[in-house]
């Protein structure tokens, strides 16, 4: 009897085993392939063109590991956060503002919707021609390219929260401070989280633009001086360098989502 | 009116609703005159539509009466709004669980408005929640729990906040009859033991003559019909008297 089970049990630990890999495998090909193809191409054509990858880790490494280099980006990702930071905050309080008032809404819903279309481009021309120094250029420009999403996302969010619920928090009479932070903070923080993840990607190809054209440091200046040199290595690792950072910040946002909303039942979600 | 000193009083009390100022106005309530004596559980009977759930409203203070006069404890519940925390509690008819807080943080939520320090805070939600038959599940997220065990646990919420008035919503309509029926005598045991004054929103007539000691059923727009005043002396047959009647009531 306990030789089938222990071959079923076996199979199905085979199974797992294998599922997993089946997934890592087809998260990981696509690279593999794009890498493959480029390592390729690096035995035929110039550095200038297509670097060997040898060389791209070579130079991923040393700027890890050189200060000077790395504070450039540690400037990059400041920059990013900032304007994020910035963003979210007058964005969340004109958000607050438009749910609360009709007015209010009316009057700022189209201005947004007109600063959505402006290029990023053209908010970097603005920014220089407006600004001194160069941060509150990027500041500006990030906070501009930033702001109508974060505010339309928080909107939508504030104007989805369940009437129910908020009838009962309101029973108990709250203060303004303890509606928000029992009933208003949670309900709203998936889109919020949704809204910065969305946001970080945008944010990541905007400060680029900013750097290239108005900065004295940072990715974007960096890539300026590769492309004056003709060093694809050397655009390939610092573009690599914001890559890296997006991807650990959409991790840690998804670290916060796991934590914070463990209490949605996974028998309830529709995906 | 009640020989007991009335605790919430409407008089003349209307409501109306408008979608815009060219549509007719809606008459929710019209010219009200209703008084509850404290320690009194009244039953407020009525179709779906009467009104019943605006004029609860207008009691909790989430709703502002069109005219006349609505007052709890001798102030007005509307604009006197903060004055009433911990005063009034409320069973909803749906659970009304906040999905992000365990069935104690729920129960919890009550007496964090009252600032209650964070151990008694803990001890009193923790005494309910065993009150109610929900010890072990007090670590529960609200999708864990069963309909039942939800609204026990809304049960709880309402009475940690000590209120000595309750107003509920037809707060066992969405449960089974045997979920139901086992709730309503838990309520109204709580409600006798702990001297609380209760307004209860139902349309079930056989639910009103289990818990009322009052049975006020509404016409619509909500006015009332009859009023009904119902003792321990009550028999059977007396209730079978009074449900023909309200029946008749509720039909014409």
């Amino acid at each position: 009897m306990t030789i089938p089970q222990a071959e079923t049990s076996l199979g199905a630990a085979t199974w797992s085993v294998s599922g997993l890999g089946r997934r890592v495998l087809s998260y990981v090909l696509p690279f593999a392939v794009v890498a493959g193809c480029w390592q390729i191409a690096s035995q035929f054509f110039p550095p200038f063109l297509f670097p060997s990858l040898v060389d791209v880790f070579k130079r991923c490494v040393d700027i890890f590991f050189n200060w000077s280099q790395f504070s450039d980006v540690l400037a990059t990702v400041g920059r990013i956060m900032a304007g994020l930071a910035g963003a979210f905050i007058i964005g969340a309080a004109f958000a607050v503002l438009m749910a609360r008032s009709r007015a209010v809404n009316d009057f700022l819903s189209p201005i947004l919707t007109l600063f959505q279309g402006i290029p990023a481009l053209s908010w970097v021309v603005f920014a220089i021609i407006w600004f001194h120094g160069i941060e509150p250029r990027i500041f500006f420009i990030m906070v501009m390219t930033t702001l109508p999403a974060f505010t339309f996302q928080v909107l939508s969010a504030l104007q989805a929260m369940s009437r129910d619920l908020m009838e009962m928090v309101m029973s108990f009479r709250p203060t303004r401070a303890k509606l928000f932070r029992t009933m208003i903070i949670p309900a709203i923080l998936p889109d919020v989280l949704t809204a910065w993840k969305v946001n970080l990607g945008n944010a990541s190809r905007v400060v680029v633009v900013a750097e290239l054209v108005g900065a004295t440091g940072g990715v974007g200046y960096e890539l300026l001086q590769q492309q004056q040199v003709f060093d694809m290595a050397g655009a390939l690792a610092w573009t690599l360098q914001l890559v890296f950072f997006v991807l650990i910040a959409q991790a840690v946002l998804t670290l916060i989502e796991s934590v914070a909303f463990r209490y949605r039942a996974v028998s309830e979600r529709t995906l | 009116m009640t020989a007991t000193i009335p605790i919430i009083s409407l008089e003349q009390v209307s409501k109306s609703f408008t979608k815009n100022r060219a549509a007719p106005a809606y008459v929710a309530v019209d010219r009200l005159d209703l008084h509850v004596g404290q320690g009194q559980l009244l039953a407020l009977l009525g179709k779906t539509g009467c009104g019943k759930s605006t004029i609860f409203n207008m009691i909790a203070g989430l709703t502002e009466p069109t005219s006349g006069n609505v007052t709890v404890d001798g102030r007005n519940p509307f604009s006197d709004f903060d004055s009433f925390r911990g005063k009034i509690a409320i069973v909803f008819q749906n659970d009304r669980l906040l999905p992000w807080r365990t069935a104690m943080q729920n129960v919890e939520l009550g007496l964090e408005m009252l600032e209650v320090p964070v151990k008694q805070r803990k001890d009193t939600a923790m005494h309910w929640l065993g009150r109610l038959g929900l010890r072990g599940h007090e670590s529960d997220y609200p999708h864990a729990l069963s309909g039942g065990m939800r609204q026990r646990v809304s049960i709880a919420r309402a009475f940690a906040t000590d209120a000595n008035i309750l107003l509920c919503d037809e707060p066992f309509s969405a449960l089974d009859e045997m979920t139901a029926r086992t709730l309503r005598a838990e309520f109204v045991r709580l409600v006798r033991e702990n001297g609380k004054t209760a307004v209860f929103v139902t349309h079930s007539i056989n639910e009103a003559l289990e818990i009322g000691d009052r049975i006020v059923v509404l016409k619509r727009p909500a006015n009332i019909a009859v009023d009904l005043p119902l003792t321990a002396a009550t028999d059977r047959a007396e209730k079978e008297a009074i449900r023909h009647q309200i029946q008749s009531v509720l039909a014409a």
